[in-house]
């Protein structure tokens, strides 16, 4: 069962060939056997999900049970679940048990899906290694002494060792996309308003968006039908319909215009990655699409602007963490600012006191202007540079990262390389542009990510060439070693 | 040497929207603490703000009452701090582009002159909670209560234009009259409705250079307003005649030990690191919006005053008095509808009752005593059953809660004696009494009678126990000597 699609499972469901509490019990045990050397999952709701996988099939014997209905799917740990831990992936919330759910999850609850439990991330989305877990790093199925990215890397490494058919995941600037292509997975990060951002814990408020993960793109599909949705309790949510995704996955790709950014395949790029993205766009060629080299000149700026306007609303987002509502407090403090102090140097780790550090220094008096007010500007350039691509071409695609998975500790100590991590990302995020990621090849024997990048709420059709690359291809259908069996 | 002090004021005004600015909670006051505070309120992860649309129209409504610009665009950004009271580690609260821009109030001094005070803007931010010191705590610990969190606030920010405490005092009457018209704020100052920051500076008379300033923060009458400006006042002057200088800081009054103390330097101010708020998406406002507000307004302090003098034939001071406060024109058109006599419930108004009033720290809206008992004793001076000193006493009667001023005339027996025969009987009396006396009067020459008219009234009173109608015995009494002669 675990090799089924999420398209297929729902067949399965429906014609009754297995119930949801057979299914959900499937994957319950493959976690429980699997997980352990991974450390994808971190918490595990069985006792809920098999409740809930029983309601489930009550509602598909009754008939008219909606599509996701005995699904069983994992949230990222960063979706607030009413009555579980919602860690981040932080001893800060360690002991912290939200009494509401994030409009995502209850989207899902609606829906009638299956929590099996949450994934393990980076520490407050910040990271692209899952290095930086409070819970320890996550290990990628395809090669366990590699990474798997982040800081989705838990929902990635779930999702490509089949512990779960999908995850929901978050992407501030490549969480979704960056593991889902080290993990030989499909993810997609929506457009910025289309997902709703309530009970969602923040990162960085504008750039921060939630997204599914798959293992194909009609997954995704049928993953962000029910994800996507307005939200009047987000401000930044935009009113506007959700369509079906999955009624447009069979269109034909001919006649479509594809941007090729040149500054995507400069140096340090790996030529591996290289050499299996161009073949997805001679794939595409093929079958009709037209290519056509862009230039997005200010996409060298995105990452430097980046790490000056995350970090700097993590600064302000982060500063609820006092140790005095909820939450992690040190041990006797001696006043009010040794508990704020110390609360948050013990609470936090490294990564996350980093990045509060530079967005404190970024807003500071005397250097707002040369940091944030620049930074701000540049989030100008790059989305007017994406204004003027689109204005000629119909999606845009490139790789997802430079490199493969690499092995751990390989970056951790060097900040700036592992900000690098995030280079073809990030600017899809600045610009609010929706971004997703598909698994085109093997480089290393890792697998590589093909980035589709499109214009505002244009998702549907980013799915449709997804699908239709993977109805050629079947880089989506390879599993890592013992996964599959 | 002599000086000009320079004052500016900032006032805070709870706006009396139902609900939270950000949020749906309760804004009651009085409630058990923490009962009045959501997720969003105390700051949960993940949650997030939803702007109060009524708030912004009660910051149109001032805006427009003082003629002021209104920003189509305004935006809110995050000022950030950490202290307990202040959940998120932020205040939301707008810098660069306030809802309020430039207006103009101007105010009535005693002395019948007039005088404009600039407003600089007036924004929107929300409250913060409170921080309890005494209570059933462990020694070493406050308490927090996060009801008042998130209230909706607009900050009214004065130009430096009052030069004295009774200009202070007579701008923040005129704001709170203001307010209160609109009805967008209960403008209850014991409850902290209306709070004033006052920075107040002093140079040599007629220079051209502005002193070095200090702010008095949170001062919550305008007595202590008041003190606290000519206490400032009196000490910068000694500071400076002792040669010292001004340090720039911000000042804390205790209003009950009348003792002001430095809170911190400007060596110690905060780095509020604004910013945008990501959470929330600027504010536009149509011209629809703000001329539907504008189609709306009530009645205002200027425009009631002109409408006393002309329906009242008041004075334009009283007027101006009792139109200021909207509490105290409703409470004055309700005591001249219930005894007819527009110029004695004026008098009454703002006599006795306001003095009574402010000795005790009570809002007129909270008076003991009703308008309708004041028409009472108000009818009962107008058609002489009582004298003034009488009416005095009955005024007590009534704030000590004895009833009505008939019940208590009644009770007390103060009824003036206003039966002629009786009065011409007691006044025969006295004389027939008192020979020498009048032997005294018609020796006296005819230009000195008058002076010693006073020694027969006193007897008389004293025989009348006071109940004797003054007016009359007056006349009684210089006609019986008249025949005497």
């Amino acid at each position: 069962m675990h090799n089924l699609t999420i398209a297929e499972l729902i067949k399965g469901l429906q014609s009754k060939e297995f119930s949801s509490v057979e299914l959900t019990q499937h994957f319950l045990n493959r976690i429980g056997s699997l997980n352990p050397a991974y450390n994808a999952v971190i918490t595990v709701t069985a006792e809920q999900a098999l409740k809930a996988a029983a309601e489930a099939d009550m509602r598909l014997a009754a008939g008219n049970a909606p599509a996701l209905c005995g699904v069983p799917i994992l949230h990222k740990d960063i979706f607030c679940t009413n009555g579980v831990r919602t860690s981040c992936g932080s001893k800060m919330l360690d002991n912290f048990i939200p009494p509401y759910n994030a409009t995502v999850v209850e989207n899902f609850e609606q829906a009638g899906a299956v929590v099996l439990g949450k994934t393990n991330m980076d520490e407050f989305a910040m990271g692209s290694s899952n290095e930086t877990s409070f819970y320890g790093p996550v290990k990628n199925p395809w090669a366990t002494d590699c990474v798997p990215g982040g800081s989705s890397g838990g929902s990635a490494a779930a999702v490509a060792a089949r512990l779960a058919p999908g995850a929901t995941a978050t992407d501030t600037g490549g969480s979704i996309r960056q593991p889902a292509a080290l993990c030989g997975i499909s993810g997609i990060k929506p457009t910025y308003g289309r997902v709703s951002r309530w009970g969602m814990v923040a990162f960085a408020s504008s750039l921060d968006q939630g997204g599914p993960m798959a293992r194909t793109a009609e997954d995704c599909a049928l993953l962000l039908n029910c994800m996507a949705s307005y939200d009047d309790k987000d401000s930044t949510c935009i009113d506007r319909e959700v369509p079906d995704y999955t009624a447009t996955l069979d269109g034909s790709v001919k006649g479509l215009r594809i941007g090729v950014p040149k500054e995507y395949f400069s140096e340090g790029l790996d030529a591996g990655i290289e050499k299996a993205v161009r073949a997805a766009l001679a794939n595409l060629e093929a079958q009709g699409a037209e290519l056509v080299e862009i230039s997005l000149p200010n996409s060298g700026l995105s990452v430097p602007a980046y790490y000056v306007i995350a970090p700097a609303e993590a600064s302000a987002n982060l500063s609820r963490f006092d140790g005095s509502r909820y939450g992690y407090r040190c041990e006797d403090p001696k006043d009010l600012q040794d508990m704020y102090s110390r609360s948050r140097s013990e609470g936090f780790g490294k990564e996350v006191q980093r990045r509060i550090l530079i967005g404190t220094y970024c807003l500071s008096a005397g250097y707002y202007d040369a940091y944030y007010g620049k930074a701000q500007q540049v989030r100008k350039l790059i989305q007017q540079d994406f204004d003027r691509a689109f204005e000629s071409v119909d999606l845009i695609m490139g790789p997802t990262c430079p490199s493969p998975a690499f092995k751990f500790g390989a970056k951790s100590d060097d900040p700036v390389a592992m900000y690098l991590e995030d280079i073809y990302t990030v600017a899809t995020n600045l610009a609010g542009l929706p971004g997703m990621s598909i698994p085109c090849g093997m480089a290393d024997n890792k697998p590589v990510g093909l980035q589709i990048i499109g214009t505002y709420f244009d998702e549907a059709r980013m799915l449709n060439v997804a699908h239709q690359y993977q109805q050629a291809t079947d880089w989506h259908d390879l599993a890592p070693e013992g996964v599959a069996s | 040497m002599s000086w000009d002090t320079v004052i500016g004021l900032e006032i805070h005004v709870q706006l009396a929207t139902k609900t939270k600015i950000f949020s749906g909670a309760s804004t009651a006051y009085g409630a058990e603490p923490n009962t009045q505070a959501c997720a969003i309120d105390l700051a949960m992860p993940g949650t997030l703000p939803v702007l109060n649309k009524q708030a912004v129209n009660y910051a149109i409504m001032f805006g427009l009452a003082i003629d002021a610009e209104i920003g189509q665009v305004s935006a809110f950004e995050r000022k950030n701090y950490f202290y307990p009271d202040s959940p998120k580690g932020y205040q939301t609260t707008q810098l660069e582009r306030p809802i309020v821009g430039r207006g103009n109030v101007e105010i009535q001094l005693a002395d019948g002159s007039s005088k404009n005070v600039r407003i600089h803007h007036a924004h929107l931010e929300e409250d913060a909670g409170k921080s309890l010191h005494e209570g059933n705590f462990n020694s070493n610990f406050s308490g927090i209560d996060l009801n008042r969190a998130g209230t909706p606030l607009i900050e009214i920010v004065s130009e430096p234009d009052m030069c004295n405490a009774e200009e202070a005092v007579a701008f923040a009457r005129k704001i709170h009259g203001i307010v209160t018209s609109l009805g967008i704020c209960d403008g209850e100052m014991s409850q902290g409705s209306m709070r004033f920051d006052v920075n107040v500076s002093v140079k040599p008379s007629g220079s051209e250079t502005l002193g070095i300033r200090t702010e008095t923060k949170n001062l919550n009458s305008y007595k202590f307003m008041e003190e606290a400006i000519k206490r400032e006042v009196e000490r910068q002057i000694d500071v400076i005649e002792d040669g010292g200088t001004i340090a720039q800081e911000t000042r804390l009054y205790n209003g009950d030990t009348k003792v002001a103390r430095s809170m911190r330097s400007k060596e110690e101010a905060n780095d509020y690191r604004y910013f945008p708020c990501p959470d929330l998406l600027p504010v536009v406002v149509s011209d629809e919006e703000v001329a539907e507000l504008r189609r709306n307004l009530p009645e205002l302090p200027d425009a009631r005053q002109a409408r006393f003098v002309e329906q009242y034939s008041l004075s334009d001071y009283d007027a101006g008095i009792l139109s200021s406060d909207a509490a105290m024109a409703k409470y004055f058109e309700a005591v001249t509808s219930a005894c007819n006599n527009a110029k004695l419930a004026a008098n009454w108004t703002m006599g006795e009752l306001s003095a009574r009033l402010n000795n005790e720290d009570i809002s007129i809206a909270n008076s003991p005593v009703s308008a309708e008992q004041l028409g009472g004793l108000v009818t009962r001076i107008a058609d002489n059953s009582i004298s003034g000193k009488m009416a005095k006493e009955v005024f007590e009667g009534i704030w000590a809660g004895e009833g009505s001023a008939d019940d208590i005339i009644e009770a007390r027996g103060l009824k003036q004696v206003s039966d002629s025969g009786a009065l011409e009987q007691m006044v025969a009396d006295v004389l027939t009494a008192n020979q020498a006396m009048v032997d005294d009067y018609i020796s006296t020459d005819e230009a000195k009678r008058k002076k010693k008219l006073g020694g027969f009234m006193g007897k008389i009173m004293q025989a009348s126990k006071g109940q004797a109608n003054p007016q009359q015995v007056n006349q009684i009494l210089a006609q019986k000597l008249n025949d005497l002669l």
